[in-house]
């Protein structure tokens, strides 16, 4: 097996330990803990009075909003990342450098051009 | 190293004598302490006593048992579930929260070499970046299937803050990338150990400062610790999202809590304060590698002290600040911090 790919058999290893640990605590929880139930204690909390209505409530369209947003941006950063690990072998290479420098620029410039678009239309206001 | 002369069972026996040395012993350590460490600070800065009641026999060490009693109580007390749809998906919930949290201490650097880091992957940061956020989901899907209001706000609200936050600290980071030329935490570590005119140590906290400010608002945001707690912020949603966790489904949630804090410390340690590097120290014998091992954890509790002291000495923001805080003042100035570091090290590296 090859060495880099070691590391993600290490991983594994973690996850699943990791994953035991957290199901045994709950599973002793389980075995210790006592089970009492009635209707009243097992309704939602809403400070002591009666629930009304469904929690399954609609929410404001911002959440949705933002999420769209979140896409878009982490997209985009993700593509940077390369070129961040690569940028000082690139920059210094001749006539590469300057145009690792310039790219970067129109890339941050759609990004934020991007930003100042949401920005502009209202859609970052939070009210 | 070779334990049994099977590679693969030797493989699986490091990989959790490692697990057991940093994870295990160190991590869960350190966020055992901090459930009782979090409360005794609280009350130094309130000027008020604090947890001081549990006691062994005559003996209470200024509460320190706490954190012996209250795990202890937390699993003999009632794992409730209560009236709602998705039964299953409450309990799988805070499961969801703590796993991510810990397998992420599976790249961090401990030390020099391979010994002291649990996977030598060369994703490094960005294996943290994918796990790290996976936590998430878990106070989500348990705010959702709590089948309650004050849950289903939290929940919204963390979704929202966690992927505002997400981009920023995506983006600061890059300046790190950049400068040292990876994304492999140990060579990132590595690259830290010049000095810069001879006394400054080239630390990503000098190199890249707008970053580390950046680093940590995103990461306790991300953490949704106070001022950015308002997922849970108690005066406007009782609990928040785990109103109707109880007992250890409650504590793992806690716990996860506690364990990001340690691991924003160890990240931070590693990316902006050298790592294990000591400035001057070079070499390989055990002495200095244990020295290098403490340095590391020193770095990281500074941080996590530095954490406590933000999360008790600042007022909670309200939701709007907190997502104008988000996208307007903290991607922008990511943004400009990138393209100044790149212009700025092309300028360096070209003159050179």
């Amino acid at each position: 097996m090859l060495h880099s790919q070691m590391g993600y058999l290490q991983i594994l290893i973690v996850i699943v330990a990791v994953t035991v640990m957290g199901i045994g605590i709950l599973v002793v929880n389980r075995l210790l803990g006592p089970r009492r139930t009635n209707a009243v204690k097992s309704a939602a909390f809403e400070c002591g009075s009666d629930p009304i209505g469904s929690a399954r409530q609609r929410f404001s369209v911002k959440f949705y909003l933002i999420a769209i947003f979140f896409i878009v941006f982490d997209i985009e950063s993700v593509f940077m990342y390369p070129w961040a690990a690569l940028f000082r072998e690139l920059v210094v290479e001749p006539g590469v450098g300057w145009v690792t420098v310039g790219e970067m620029f129109v890339f941050v410039g759609i990004l934020g051009a991007g930003l100042a678009y949401v920005w502009r239309r209202g859609a970052l206001d939070w009210d | 190293m070779v334990i049994t002369g099977n590679l693969y069972l030797d493989l699986v026996l490091m990989t959790l004598l490692k697990f057991a040395g940093f994870v295990l012993v160190f991590v869960m350590g350190v966020a055992t302490v901090l459930t009782w460490l979090e409360r005794k600070y609280s009350a130094v800065i309130q000027d008020r006593i604090g947890p001081n009641r549990a006691n062994i026999g005559r003996f209470r060490l200024g509460g320190l048992f706490h954190m012996l009693a209250d795990p202890i109580k937390m699993l003999t007390k009632e794992d409730f579930t209560p009236d709602t749809p998705n039964p299953w998906m409450f309990r799988l919930a805070p499961l969801l929260a703590f796993v991510p949290a810990l397998v992420v201490f599976a790249v961090i650097p401990f030390g020099p070499g391979d010994n002291f880091q649990i996977s030598n992957s060369e994703l490094g940061i960005l294996f943290i970046f994918a796990i790290a956020s996976l936590n998430v989901y878990g106070s989500v899907m348990g705010a959702w299937a709590s089948n309650n209001k004050w849950s289903l706000m939290g929940g919204l609200r963390i979704s929202a803050q966690m992927i505002s936050y997400e981009v920023a600290i995506g983006l600061a980071l890059c300046g790190i990338f950049m400068i040292y030329g990876s994304v492999d935490l140990q060579e990132i570590v590595r690259n830290q150990g010049e000095l810069l005119w001879g006394f400054v140590p080239a630390w990503g906290i000098f190199l890249q400062p707008v970053a580390f400010v950046l680093y940590l608002t995103c990461a306790i945001a991300e953490n949704k610790r106070a001022p950015f707690d308002v997922a849970e912020a108690e005066s406007e949603l009782a609990a928040g999202y785990w109103t109707e966790y109880s007992s250890m489904a409650f504590a793992l949630f806690a716990l996860a809590e506690f364990i990001e804090i340690v691991l924003i410390g160890c990240v931070g340690a590693t990316l902006f304060l050298g790592g294990w590097q000591i400035p001057g120290v070079t070499g390989t014998s055990p002495g200095i590698v244990v020295a290098q091992i403490a340095a590391f954890l020193a770095k990281t509790i500074f941080l996590i002290w530095l954490q406590m002291t933000i999360r008790w000495t600042l007022p909670r923001f309200r939701y709007d600040q907190v997502m104008r805080l988000g996208w307007r003042i903290l991607l922008p100035a990511s943004l400009v911090n990138l393209v100044v570091t790149g212009v700025v090290l092309a300028l360096i590296d070209r003159s050179r």
